[in-house]
C-alpha cells in the first residue's frame, strides 16, 4: 500500500475514534440522539465545553508526546529513550512545582514556559551526561536516563511536599484527561505546531541520528539541529505536563513500532508517528472511560500497562537500542 | 587541495597525533599505514572538521577548516569514518540520498536522482537499493556509506579503513573502486589500510605513521621496504616482488 492512501486510512481511523470520544462518558449523549435531532441546549454544552476539548486533547497529546519521543530517540540515536524516561517530563513538573511555589497566580501559559526552561536543562543534563560517559549503545543510556529522571522526580517530591503541592504534582505527573474542558487544554495546540515544525527539519533529524560524524560530513550544523530538537522535545514536554500530565510510554512505544514497519526517515514516519500516537492515545482515553463506566481508570494507568506490555513485547523479539 | 601543517592533538599529556604535515595535490590514491594507535584515524578527522584541532591547521582548496561553514566544506571533502549508522533503519537508497544533502539541501533534482544511480551502480548496490541498512551484511552496509560519500561528488574523498568487514573478494573490489575513483574520476583518495599489501598494491603512494608522527612518506617502492615497515610495526617482515607486486610477509 502506498504512503498516501495508509496516511488516508490513518487520518480516517483517527476520525472514527474521534467521533467515538464524543460519545463515551458519564454524561448522557448518543449518536441516535444527535442523529434524531433531540439536541437540547445542555447537550450541546457537553459538547463543546467538555467533549470535544477532551477528545481534541487526547489527539494533540498522544500525537506530539509520540513525536517528541521519535526525537529523543534520533537525538540520542538511542531507540530506548523518550521524554518521561530521561528526565525532561520529570523536569517540566519540577519547572511547575517551583514556579508554583514563587508566583501562584502566575498563568498557565506563563509556568507552562518556565516549565519549558526547566524540561530544556533537565534534558541537557542528559545529553551532556552520555556524552561525558561516551554512552552511544545498549540500555546503558535508558538507564542513565531513568537515574537521573528519578532523581528529579525526588526534587520535585521534597518541594512540593514542603509547599503542600503534592497534589498537584500528582495531577502533573500522572497523564488525565478527565479534567479537561473547554479553556484549560488550549496549549496542546502548540504541540501540533511543533510536530510540524518537527517534519519541516525531518531531514536534519535523521541525519543527526546517524551520528555526529555523519552529520558534519554533510555539512549539518550538528549541534544547531540538535539544541532545535531539544527545544522542541521540551516545549512539548511541557505543554503536556501543564495541561494533563506526563503519559508514559507513547514516546517509546509509537516510535518503535512505526519505525520497525517504516524505517529511520523522518521524512517518511513523523506523519505516521503523530497518527498513531494520537489514536493510542485517544483510545486508551476511551478505554478507560468505558472498563468500569461510570467511573474511569487515567490515561496514564492505562497507558502504563498497555505501553509496558508492548515495550518488553518489543525487547523480547530483540530490537537492539541503536542500529 | 589538502594541506596539513604540522597538526597536532593532544589526550591529556600525550601527543596522539604530534606535528603532522602532508600535502596532497593531485589526483591518486594516497594510503595511510601503521600500528592500531599510531593516530592515523585522529589524523583524518581534524582534516576533516570531525575534530578540533590543538595546534597547526588544515586546508581544503585553501579554505582553512576551522572557519568555513561546514556546508561549504561538505561540497569539497568528505570522509568516513570507522563506524557508521547508529539509527540506521534507512534504506540504501535513502542513504544514498544524504550524500546529496550538501547539494541539495534535501530536495532531490533530477541530477541528484542520477549522482544516486551513478553510486549505486558503481557499488553494484542495485539489488539491494531498496533494503534497510539494518538488514544488510556489515560488508554490504559498509558500501553503502562508500556509495553515499560517492554520491557526495567531492573532489577530496577520506576513508577510514574502509576494508573493515569485508572478505577479500569484496576487499579488492573497493580498492579497484578506490583507483577508480582516482583514475576516472580525478578524485584525491585518502585511505586508512591496516593491510600493507592493500597499500602496496594499490596506492600511488604510501604514508607511513607510528606514535603520532609521520615517520616515512613517499611512493610505494620508497615506504614498503623491510627497513621502514620493520621501523613503524616493530616486526621483523619479508618485502618481495611477486610478479611485479610488491609484497610483505610477517616472518614466523
Ligand atoms: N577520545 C579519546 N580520548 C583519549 N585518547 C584517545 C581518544 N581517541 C583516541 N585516543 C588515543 O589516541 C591514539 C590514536 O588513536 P587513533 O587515531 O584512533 O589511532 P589509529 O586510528 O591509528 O588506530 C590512541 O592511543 C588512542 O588510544
Ligand atoms: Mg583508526
Amino acid at each position: 500500500m502506498s504512503d498516501r492512501r495508509l496516511l488516508s486510512l490513518g487520518l480516517l481511523g483517527l476520525a472514527v475514534l474521534f467521533v467515538a470520544g464524543l460519545f463515551v462518558g458519564a454524561g448522557k449523549l448518543s449518536l441516535a440522539q444527535v442523529a434524531g435531532g433531540g439536541i437540547d441546549a445542555e447537550t450541546l454544552r457537553l459538547l463543546f465545553v467538555s467533549r470535544i476539548p477532551r477528545t481534541a486533547a487526547a489527539l494533540l497529546a498522544g500525537a506530539s508526546l509520540a513525536v517528541a519521543g521519535l526525537l529523543m530517540q534520533m537525538l540520542s540515536s538511542n531507540r530506548f529513550v523518550e521524554p518521561s524516561t530521561v528526565g525532561t517530563s520529570e523536569a517540566a513538573g519540577l519547572g511547575m512545582v517551583v514556579v508554583t511555589m514563587l508566583f501562584p497566580g502566575a498563568p498557565v501559559f506563563a509556568k507552562m514556559l518556565v516549565a519549558s526552561g526547566f524540561a530544556l536543562a533537565g534534558t541537557c543534563v542528559f545529553v551532556a551526561l552520555i556524552r561525558r560517559l561516551r554512552l552511544k549503545s545498549g540500555l546503558l543510556v535508558p538507564l542513565v536516563g531513568l537515574i537521573l529522571a528519578g532523581i528529579i522526580q525526588a526534587m520535585a517530591h521534597f518541594l512540593a511536599y514542603r509547599a503542600d503541592l503534592l497534589q498537584s504534582l500528582g495531577a502533573w505527573s500522572s497523564g488525565d484527561f478527565s479534567m479537561v474542558l473547554r479553556g484549560r487544554y488550549e496549549l496542546l495546540w502548540i504541540g501540533l505546531v511543533l510536530c510540524a515544525l518537527a517534519l519541516l527539519a525531518a531531514d536534519r533529524f535523521t541525519l543527526a541520528g546517524l551520528g555526529r560524524d555523519v552529520s558534519v560530513n554533510l555539512g549539518l550544523a550538528y549541534e544547531k539541529v540538535v539544541a532545535l530538537g531539544l527545544v522542541i522535545v521540551s516545549l512539548i514536554a511541557a505543554v503536556t505536563v501543564a495541561t494533563i500530565g506526563t503519559i508514559p510510554f507513547v514516546g517509546l512505544v509509537v516510535p518503535n513500532l512505526v519505525t520497525t514497519a517504516m524505517g529511520d526517515n523522518g521524512r517518511r514516519v513523523i506523519p505516521f508517528v503523530a497518527i498513531a500516537g494520537a489514536g493510542l492515545v485517544l483510545g486508551c482515553d476511551l478505554l478507560g472511560r468505558s472498563l468500569r463506566s461510570p467511573y474511569e481508570i487515567p490515561v496514564g494507568v492505562i497507558m502504563g500497562v498497555a505501553g509496558a506490555a508492548i515495550f518488553l513485547a518489543l525487547i523480547a523479539r530483540g530490537r537492539p537500542a541503536h542500529g | 587541495m589538502i594541506e596539513a601543517a604540522a597538526l597536532t592533538k593532544f589526550y591529556g599529556e600525550t601527543r596522539v597525533v604530534d606535528r603532522a604535515s602532508l600535502t596532497l595535490t593531485t589526483p591518486g590514491v594516497t594510503a595511510i599505514i601503521g600500528p592500531n594507535g599510531a593516530g592515523k584515524s585522529t589524523l583524518l578527522s581534524m582534516i576533516a572538521r570531525l575534530l578540533p584541532i590543538d595546534e597547526g591547521r588544515a586546508f581544503v582548496d585553501g579554505l582553512d577548516v576551522t572557519r568555513t561553514k561546514g556546508a561549504d566544506l561538505a561540497r569539497r571533502i568528505s570522509v568516513l569514518r570507522q563506524e557508521n549508522g547508529l539509527l540506521a533503519r534507512l534504506t540504501v537508497r535513502d542513504l544514498i540520498g544524504f550524500g546529496r544533502f550538501p547539494h541539495s539541501r534535501g530536495r532531490l533534482t533530477a541530477a541528484d536522482h542520477a549522482k544516486i544511480d551513478e553510486a549505486l551502480a558503481f557499488l553494484e548496490l542495485g539489488p539491494l537499493a531498496g533494503r534497510y541498512l539494518d538488514e544488510l551484511s556489515g560488508g554490504q552496509r559498509q558500501r553503502a556509506f562508500v556509495a553515499m560519500v560517492l554520491a557526495q561528488d567531492t573532489r577530496a574523498i577520506l576513508l577510514d579503513e574502509p576494508l573493515n568487514n569485508l572478505d577479500i573478494r569484496h576487499a579488492v573490489s573497493m580498492m579497484r573502486l578506490v583507483r577508480r575513483a582516482a583514475d576516472e574520476l580525478g578524485k584525491v583518495v585518502v585511505v586508512v589500510l591496516h593491510d600493507i599489501n592493500f597499500a602496496s598494491a594499490f596506492a600511488d603512494r604510501v604514508v607511513a605513521m607510528r606514535d603520532g608522527r609521520i615517520v616515512a612518506d613517499g611512493p610505494v617502492e620508497a615506504v614498503v621496504t623491510e627497513a621502514v615497515i620493520e621501523a613503524v610495526f616493530g616486526l621483523p617482515v619479508m618485502v618481495r616482488e611477486i610478479e611485479g607486486q610488491r609484497s610483505c610477509l610477517f616472518r614466523r
